[in-house]
């Protein structure tokens, strides 16, 4: 019983640390519409940095620097912020396919860079001497995962509530109206330019925490965390849950979460052993259907974005598929 | 340093063929395909299939055409295998991206195009085995061009330069003298207008990928006799190929050609001053010059 309580509990721990980062990606594509085609980049920013500030002394990479754990965490907040900058910079000018392409180009450069530069983060032995917080107090059991578990809970419904303020805001409707029409927000005076670059950073930064809390949960972060895989499976999330809604994007974690791990432990149980080594293409091959087969038949996702539309004084709500 | 140039040029001229495909898909659909270079896999793929026939249905042609390592076989597999794949991306293009063209955004097609590079790899995976597949077996041995520097230089090298570069007259024929060739800078530059004015949309779309597949078919090919084939070849092909787009300026295929010449050169240049771990990267820091020196290309236009 306590074993699978424990794994449950596990579970939940992974599905609400990516649902974090799914909230992050549902800012800049389901309300602002920009491509991040490199997921995987902020959120292995996010992880390396906060390991590397928060962690023990390591012969061979940088580390060493002790800090104190929230600090840590915000640490690798405004790492994955800054690479945002830097790319958003370059080019959300243009048009967005560019973004697209570039995103992706971090995501491979960061995994390349990760893998080779031993003297930065380990190369591909990963950065380990983590010590995880408070863990003199609560142990390495049960105890100190159902904490853990709560933090993140926490953390997750607080990155709702924010983000829930942010669409009901004037900023969240200036967003949406970037998205619909770039030309017509800008001749109401707004810099969609502006305007685009803080969405992507912001939710860059949260994509950043998300790694942060996956580094600090394992302790330990390598090359293998950072592989397009994870991108695949957040947008599927947040593509199945519905882009444009929150609700939808914490939901799609958890089915999609669910559905990779149920799909991986049913290969291997039940599939003769000479398929168990292209477990991870029937994997992937199921990833890639459910993208497009949710493209091609329910794009707005299970739990579709709300479209609130002012109407002589009264508020109508409208499904997007309606215009 | 010669012998890097070299290489890089040999790269070049199967980027450029990848590259040519892609932006002219990214100039007419406007989207970016994330799947295009799993097109080169599954052309290199069909042709090894097709090779394995023809060389056992006429043995004769079989035979290797000295100096090359290439066989008759696999020449006339190459053209049946620009077919299937041109047929194959129009295929896609039917069941995927038509679809979701008609339901969504642009952008919900680079998400599709992303679902279709997942399950097109890993289908190519299922089939054929995670282990590297060979043309040929034998070991092509290089011809040395200078002793001193020691520049080497494979047959089949040079045979894949120069196929290439024809292709790519024979393309600019097309583009430049044909009313095919007008037809599609018209829908490139103005679908409504152009369909105003008699071009059929439709069939110009179907075009472009037949054209994007044949390439594409061809530089997996190439790629194919310059490494060798792995399932994952696509994941590898796919930034250098977008680099070569985004250093051409997208929509423009001389700029594609020139794209991939110098993405390809660059990469081999790299390796002057970087270890080769960090090849990988290099298209991505591309990317990155261009968009700060260029950003729409060497000869690329403003589009929105």
């Amino acid at each position: 019983m306590i074993g699978v309580i424990s794994y449950l509990v596990f579970f939940a721990t992974t599905a609400s640390i990516l649902a974090i980062a799914v909230l992050g990606l549902n800012l800049q594509w389901g309300n602002t519409g920009l491509f991040n085609g490199g997921v995987v980049a902020f959120f292995g920013a996010g992880a390396y940095a906060t390991l590397i500030l928060g962690g023990t002394a390591q012969a061979g990479h940088l580390g060493g620097y002790g800090i104190f754990y929230p600090l840590a965490l915000l640490g690798g907040m405004v790492v994955a912020g800054l690479m945002a900058w830097i790319v958003g910079l370059l080019t959300l000018r243009l048009r967005h396919d560019y973004l697209a392409i570039a995103t992706f180009g971090v995501a491979v450069a960061f995994e390349n860079l990760m893998r080779n530069a031993e003297w930065l983060a380990g190369g591909a032995k990963g950065v380990r001497g983590f010590e995880r917080p408070l863990r003199t107090a609560l142990g390495d059991g049960f105890i100190y995962n159902l904490a853990f578990f709560a933090v993140v809970l926490l953390i997750l419904i607080l990155t709702y509530l924010f983000l829930q303020r942010i669409v009901v805001s004037p900023f969240g409707r200036l967003l949406r109206a970037i998205r619909e029409d770039e030309e017509a927000a800008q001749s109401l005076g707004k810099n969609p330019a502006r305007i685009r670059l803080i969405a992507f950073i912001t939710g860059s930064v949260i994509l950043g925490l998300a790694g942060g809390l996956y580094g600090t949960f394992y302790a330990f972060v390598s090359p293998q965390d950072v592989l397009p895989t994870l991108t695949f499976q957040i947008w599927a999330m947040l593509i199945v849950g519905g882009a444009g809604n929150n609700r939808g994007a914490i939901f799609g974690a958890f089915l999609i979460w669910g559905a990779w791990t149920a799909s991986g432990w049913a290969l291997s149980r039940f599939a003769p052993v000479e398929v168990q080594l292209y477990t991870g293409s029937v994997q992937f091959i199921l990833i890639g259907s459910v993208i497009v087969g949710m493209l091609m038949w329910r794009p707005q996702g299970f739990l579709p974005e709300h479209l609130v539309v002012s109407h002589k004084g009264k508020t109508k709500r409208k499904q997007q598929g309606e215009y | 340093m010669i012998q890097h140039l070299l290489d890089g040029i040999l790269t070049g001229s199967y980027l450029s063929l990848g590259a040519i495909g892609l932006t002219l898909v990214m100039h007419i659909l406007r989207f970016a395909n994330f799947s295009h270079a799993e097109l080169l896999s599954l052309g290199a793929y069909a042709a090894l299939v097709c090779d394995a026939l023809v060389s056992g249905l006429a043995p004769f042609l079989a035979v290797k055409l000295a100096p090359l390592s290439l066989t008759g076989s696999l020449i006339l597999a190459i053209l049946v295998s620009m077919v299937l794949t041109g047929l194959s991306a129009l295929l896609i293009d039917r069941l995927v991206f038509k679809r979701v063209r008609e339901k969504g955004q642009e952008l919900s097609m680079v998400f599709a195009s992303f679902g279709m590079a997942l399950i097109m790899r890993n289908v190519i995976g299922l089939i054929f085995g995670l282990s590297p597949e060979l043309y040929s077996r034998d070991i092509a041995f290089a011809t040395i061009l200078s002793r001193d520097p020691l520049i080497l230089v494979k047959p089949d090298q040079v045979f894949v330069l120069g196929a290439a570069l024809l292709l790519m007259f024979a393309l600019h024929l097309v583009l430049s003298r044909t009313t095919f060739g007008y037809a599609l800078r018209a829908v490139a530059e103005n679908p409504s207008l152009a369909q105003v004015n008699g071009v059929n949309l439709q069939r110009t779309i179907m075009a472009v990928w037949l054209i994007g597949g044949g390439l594409a078919a061809v530089a997996g090919v190439f790629y194919g006799i310059s490494h060798q084939l792995i399932p994952v070849m696509g994941r590898d092909l796919v930034l250098p190929i977008f680099a070569a787009t985004i250093v051409g300026g997208i929509g423009s295929v001389y700029g594609a050609v020139l794209g991939g010449f110098i993405v390809g050169i660059a990469g081999n240049l790299a390796l002057l001053i970087l270890p080769s771990g960090y090849t990988p990267s290099v298209p991505f820091l591309m990317i990155l010059a261009v968009l700060m020196i260029r950003p729409h290309g060497l000869f690329g236009e403003a589009r929105a």
